[in-house]
């Protein structure tokens, strides 16, 4: 079985789900012939058709309208938004519909759509390309919130959000989406949503993060083990519903967290979970929480991209601080 | 039963493929040879130049010295067109192609390569400080346009706003929002629908039912124009009947301009994963320089001679913008802070603060 990308572990995730449910339609803007901008559905029409892979006018809020329609008339949309910085017109279906047509209406109406958004920054883009806006989503009830991080986890958290039957947006990190291969059987098994994934054990400080900044602080552990610290590393995968037990007992061992998002640090969903480390787990920590993030700015164009995007040697110095 | 509303959509051309008129009737700055001169002359002689540039900036990207840009290829005679009727004091809003208009308008060559290269400065237009920057969310500068002209309305300001946007922009909700204000509140608007038959791999074809783009203006109550978008000659005639009904007070358009995307849609794209050679060779075909270029030359106020040399001066100039912009070092740390707001609250001085700090100690 070769090693395939995180874009191909979305493909292949669509295609077995494609293959096994007739419910699972594809829609949003070049996705058919052209396979998406990112080839994300690539060979999709080709091998389903074009009754259930469609390209839609060049309209965010008509994707999510239809979308909405769609998922709570029986079929199971997985919607494509080209670039993060395009779902803002999908708010009002989102928030106002998708999230809510369960509570709305005792269950009798669901909305079991997905949400597909390329997300986050660092490849150089134009503008509107590269946001990092996953913690608005957080904040709306009723809805998953869930960030890739690796071709396996891609894989197996997007059958799961296939599956799901509430509203997932859906994020993956572009800047890790051909980072590197590995083996992803094509076996339909999903992962568990609402749990964090513990990627590499330590005992001197807990690192939390998702998306592409997974990569990062792998690096930082790697770097900290060289110094003597060891650095457990977690992935939250899906931020909401979120699973805080498993940061909780990680940071019952370390008694450190840093906390890192690229998004921006006030409001950003590491603000949460720096909340409840200090509602639940205040006699464990034997230093303040770090949070390593974005500034409070726009994201700003590409020569300054870098600088704004947390590094190895922020996470490094952070986990230090909570050493000293 | 009785017929309360009915409604036509006329297209216009004046100038055939190869050049030649379809009519004697023509507008009066292309009907004698001074008039040719001093109008269309100067025009062909900015599509020229802005072709040399877009040519270059192509290159630059594709060696490494520029993000990824959006080719106006083929676009020439509309946006020319576009920016030649309109008035310095007027507003435009366009999408992110639009570079004949805006460079007839003052901006920059080398703003425009800031931009794609990603730096903010390219947005601070040295030439017109009213116009709107670059608008990557689809057709959010037609709502941004329609606002404008209400404040040009409410003031008693005789200024238009002129709004582009592509055909796959059409399908956007903001343009129709926009094309029902203007009417709503009968404002001086014009939104230029630059039709290039490509929305990225979609063909106008999967935009929409309707069989015109133009007549969506009929929902706003506007007027409604089609025209061949390769013909400067008809690009100038409508689009200044639409600019000047605006500014008299008799109320907005929605112009039509049918041409064809001759590059990708961007320099990320390869269209020929989804189109094919024939379409885009008998596009060529049908492209705005070789028919000014022949009528020019037909009226004597054009020639081989002036154009080789006119295409050496304007590599010159866009040599002369490229190493400006080459030769540009990024903006410091700090202006990622002294632009969010008009005063820098403490929280985010704090952040600066300590952003420059860590600059400092990272060497």
């Amino acid at each position: 079985m070769p090693a395939i990308t995180l874009i191909e572990a979305v493909t292949q995730a669509l295609a077995w789900e494609m293959e096994h449910d007739s419910r699972v339609l594809v829609l949003g803007e070049d996705v058919g012939v052209n396979g998406g901008v990112f080839r994300a559905t690539a060979g999709l029409r080709q091998r389903f058709g074009e009754d259930r892979v469609f390209d839609t006018p060049l309209d965010e809020t008509t994707i999510a309208g239809l979308t909405v329609g769609l998922a709570s008339q029986g079929m199971l949309p997985v919607a494509e938004v080209q670039f993060d910085g395009f779902v803002y017109p999908m708010l009002d279906h989102i928030i106002s519909h998708a999230a809510r047509f369960r509570f709305r209406t005792r269950g009798r109406l669901t909305c079991p759509m997905v949400l597909r958004v390329p997300w986050g920054g660092g490849i150089r883009a134009p503008e509107h390309h590269s946001e990092a806006n996953e913690a608005m989503f957080t904040n709306v009830p009723g809805l998953r919130v869930v960030l890739a991080s690796s071709p396996a986890r891609a894989y197996g958290l997007l059958l799961a959000a296939i599956r799901d039957p509430d509203p997932v947006i859906y994020m993956e990190p572009k800047r890790i989406y051909r980072q590197y291969k590995e083996d992803v059987p094509d076996d339909g098994e999903a992962l568990p949503l609402d749990v964090c994934f513990v990627l590499r054990d330590g005992s001197d400080v807990t690192l939390v993060t998702w998306g592409a900044q997974v990569k990062e602080c792998l690096e930082a552990a790697e770097q900290l083990a060289s110094e003597g610290i060891s650095a457990e590393v977690i992935d939250v995968a899906t931020l909401k519903p979120l699973d805080f037990d498993t940061i909780a007992e990680s940071v019952a061992k370390t008694g450190r967290c840093v906390i890192v998002h690229e998004a921006p640090g006030t409001g950003g969903f590491g603000a949460e979970i720096a909340a409840r480390l200090a509602e639940h787990s205040m006699y464990d920590l034997l230093a303040p929480v770090e949070r390593v993030t974005g500034y409070d700015t726009p994201m700003p164009l590409f020569r300054l991209e870098m600088k704004y995007l947390p590094s190895v040697a922020k996470i490094v110095a952070a986990a230090k601080r909570t050493m000293a | 039963m009785t017929t309360v509303a009915s409604f036509t959509i006329d297209y216009r051309q004046y100038l055939s493929e190869d050049g030649t008129p379809l009519t004697d009737d023509l507008p009066a700055f292309a009907r004698d040879a001074d008039a040719i001169g001093a109008t269309l002359v100067p025009l062909y002689k900015s599509m020229l130049r802005l072709r040399a540039f877009d040519a270059k900036a192509v290159a630059l990207q594709r060696t490494g010295k520029l993000g990824t840009y959006a080719s106006c290829l083929g676009h020439e005679a509309a946006q020319v067109g576009i920016g030649a009727a309109m008035r310095p004091e007027d507003v435009l809003a366009p999408s992110y192609r639009e570079y004949g208009a805006q460079i007839y308008r003052g901006v920059k060559p080398r703003e425009i390569l800031m931009y794609w290269g990603g730096d903010e400065r390219g947005n601070d237009f040295s030439g017109p400080k009213h116009d709107y920057p670059w608008c990557v969310p689809i057709a959010t500068q037609c709502l941004h346009a329609a606002g404008a002209a209400l404040a040009f309305k409410l003031r008693g300001e005789k200024r238009v706003a002129v709004a582009c946007v592509g055909d796959g922009g059409s399908s956007k909700t903001d343009t129709y929002a926009a094309i029902n204000s203007a009417g709503a509140y009968a404002l001086p608007f014009v939104q230029c629908i630059i039709n290039n038959q490509w929305a990225i791999s979609v063909p106008r074809s999967a935009q929409t039912g309707a069989q015109t783009l133009a007549q969506k203006g009929l929902a706003g109550g506007l007027h409604c124009q089609q025209v061949d978008g390769n013909d400067l000659i008809a690009v100038l005639a409508v689009m200044t009947e639409a600019v000047e009904r605006a500014r008299a007070g008799d109320g907005g358009s929605v112009i039509e301009l049918i041409t064809y995307r001759l590059s990708d849609h961007t320099t990320a794209d390869d269209a020929r994963r989804y189109r094919n050679d024939a379409e885009v060779k008998a596009a060529w075909l049908r492209e705005p320089m070789p028919r000014i270029k022949a009528f020019l030359i037909a009226n004597g106020v054009w020639s081989e001679a002036e154009e080789a040399d006119w295409l050496e001066q304007s590599r010159a100039y866009v040599e002369a913008e490229v190493d400006a912009y080459l030769a540009s070092t990024n903006q410091p740390l700090e202006s990622m802070f002294d632009f969010v707001y008009g005063d820098m609250p403490e929280d985010l001085a704090r952040q600066k603060a300590a952003a420059l700090a860590w600059e400092r100690r990272d060497g």
